[in-house]
């Protein structure tokens, strides 16, 4: 059986299951974040009378609009304290935090082997370390609340084989952005999407930032094998071997599709706008000027992106047409970049670094677009009116992109600064 | 009846920008904003009972349940499209929206062309042609017959307590 296939089964309580079939399962975890003052609003009658399925259940994170940019904002906050304290909800992490999602990872909150579900598309990014993991809405949060139940379908797979290594400045965000756009942004629907080969060339951090895109190709989930970075990454956070059993697919898994990728035929890509799945090499976007740069996100707002980027930036300054806004996706990051000092690089060379959080991320607030402007981001999404602003572009692409492009005020090769 | 026609890759930023997403909850608050970067004549000019034509992957993007929530306030009797995007499928099954997936209608269908919704039958028809699209899969049926997912589990909940 296949990844999904075999957690699947081990959570609908089947010894064997096939895709299409559906069945009722218990997640370790429920994954809301500021929407937890929308989804508690649905249910009121019920958790009075009923009160919630277990303490222990779900992870609030708030992140999305922090610090409140309204009072419409602080006020839902505020209802989403009250009932933490009310329900002694176990896991609640307040503005300040970071990304829901690195905090998911960051504190074992998804575990090898574990089902995760939130009320957030970018759910699917725990496959990094072999979790189950998926979106859902508003609603089902609600209903999962009150009964810790939901249903699932088993999902056809899709395996992914990596081979060969990446070039210098090739990174994994590369690596996925180049497969969206082969595949397309439908081209996985409904599917859970495995990577295999020379998976271990990949850190925890990486794993992170390709099974984070997962649903931009319609992915249900993306998941890693777990190995010994995997177990090593674990062990740093604290947590041992015996914590967790983890899953891995069959050898003779029957696969819908079977795709492989040799990492050193993959160069620098940008997904130009309006869909993540328009994908082009970055020779043919090459001088396109811009005026703000996003690094960081749940996508790429990790240490080894700041580490790349620190690299670039170091001694330099950014454009004078170009805002470059630093995003880190929590605070562990934001203090370690500190005490490497890719903090102070940014800073000096005119960042803005902003609270750990999703940011201008969905456009709600700080680094909204004005008409005609043009972004470079390493976030995962380019849709139109994504940073606020319908008549504005958003452009995605790799920290080391990111930054070369940010000294330059236009989209330029990050392979042309290591040959200088 | 009116059917709204788009293409490929509808996403939940079109269908409802992100920029409202913590400040609009309820259908009265979404309404007027539904489609407001696809199509502003959308919002103003919908029926109860229009239908809307799309090619694959509606819906896809975020996990954002307000689209779904808006098109079933405004009364939109079913979306048919090519494919629908996993969030946004089992959304609609929460909400008791209708969701078709049959690319074969969506390509059959011409401006001004007749049609005709038979949800019972689970078949539509374009001018002379019909089509039947698939019903969902009982378990499923069941939460929608119960006018979406709260309903449902309220019911459950009320039989668990009874036991």
């Amino acid at each position: 059986m296949t990844f999904a296939e075999k957690i699947l089964a081990k959570y609908g309580g089947e010894k064997k299951v096939v895709p299409g079939q559906i069945l009722t399962v218990k997640p370790d975890h429920l994954l809301m974040h500021d929407n937890a003052a929308p989804i508690i609003s649905k249910i009121q009658p019920e958790l009075k009378e009923y009160g919630i399925f277990s303490r222990a259940l779900p992870v609030i994170v708030l992140d999305h609009v922090i610090p409140a940019a309204a009072e419409k904002n602080a006020v839902q906050h505020k209802q989403i304290r009250e009932f933490v304290k009310k329900y002694k909800i176990k896991h609640f992490f307040d503005v300040g935090n970071g990304v829901c999602h690195q905090i998911i990872i960051e504190k074992g909150l998804a575990l090898p082997g574990t089902v995760v579900l939130g009320s957030d598309s970018h759910t699917c990014s725990y496959g990094a370390i072999g979790a189950f993991s998926s979106g859902i809405d508003r609603t089902e949060a609600a209903a999962l609340l009150l009964t810790g139940e939901t249903w699932l379908k088993v999902p056809l797979s899709i395996k992914i084989t990596l081979k060969g290594q990446l070039q210098r400045m090739v990174t994994a965000k590369d690596v996925i952005l180049s497969i969206i756009g082969d595949v397309s942004a439908s081209g996985a629907d409904y599917c859970s999407v495995e990577f295999h080969g020379n998976v271990h060339r990949f850190s925890v951090e990486e794993r992170f930032t390709i099974a984070n895109m997962g649903v931009e190709m319609g992915a249900k989930n993306a998941v890693f094998p777990v190995d010994d970075e995997t177990v090593n990454y674990l062990k740093s956070i604290g947590i041992i071997k015996s914590k967790y059993t983890s899953i891995n697919p069959d050898d003779d898994a029957t696969y819908d599709r079977e795709l492989t990728y040799n990492l050193t035929m993959i160069g620098p890509v940008i997904a130009v706008p309006h869909s993540v799945d328009k994908v082009k090499p970055i020779k043919d976007v090459e001088g396109i000027e811009i005026q703000q740069c996003l690094l960081g996100t749940c996508t790429n707002g990790r240490l080894s992106d700041f580490q790349i980027a620190a690299k670039i930036l170091k001694g330099k300054m950014v454009h004078p047409n170009v805002r470059l806004l630093i995003l880190p996706a929590s605070r562990k990051i934001y203090l370690d970049a500190l005490k490497e000092g890719f903090i102070k690089t940014f800073i000096e060379a005119g960042g803005t670094v902003l609270p750990p959080g999703c940011g201008p991320c969905l456009g709600a607030h700080q680094g909204v677009l004005a008409p005609g402007e043009r972004c470079l981001s390493t976030s995962n999404r380019n849709f139109k009116g994504r940073m606020g602003c319908n008549e504005a572009e958003i452009y995605l692409a790799s920290p080391a992109t990111v930054a070369i492009s940010a000294v330059h005020g236009r989209i330029t090769d990050p392979r042309k600064e290591v040959r200088k | 009846m009116t059917v709204w026609k788009y293409g490929e890759n509808i996403n939940t930023d079109m269908l409802f920008p992100g920029k409202y997403t913590y400040t609009c909850s309820t259908a009265e608050e979404i309404k007027p904003h539904l489609l407001e970067d696809l199509d502003p004549l959308f919002a103003k000019n919908v029926k109860e009972g229009d239908l809307i034509f799309a090619g694959r992957n509606f819906g896809c993007g975020s996990s954002r349940e307000q689209p779904v929530l808006g098109l079933k306030a405004v009364g939109i009797a079913a979306v048919v499209a090519g494919s629908f995007a996993r969030i946004f499928y089992r959304s609609s099954i929460n909400q008791g929206l209708l969701l078709i997936e049959c690319p074969e209608v969506v390509k059959a269908y011409k401006q001004g062309d007749s049609v005709w919704l038979d949800v019972k039958r689970g078949t539509i028809s374009i001018g002379s042609n019909t089509f039947s699209f698939p019903k969902l899969p009982k378990e499923i049926l069941a939460i929608r017959d119960s006018g979406g997912l709260l309903p449902y589990t309220r019911e459950k909940l009320r039989w668990k307590k009874k036991r």
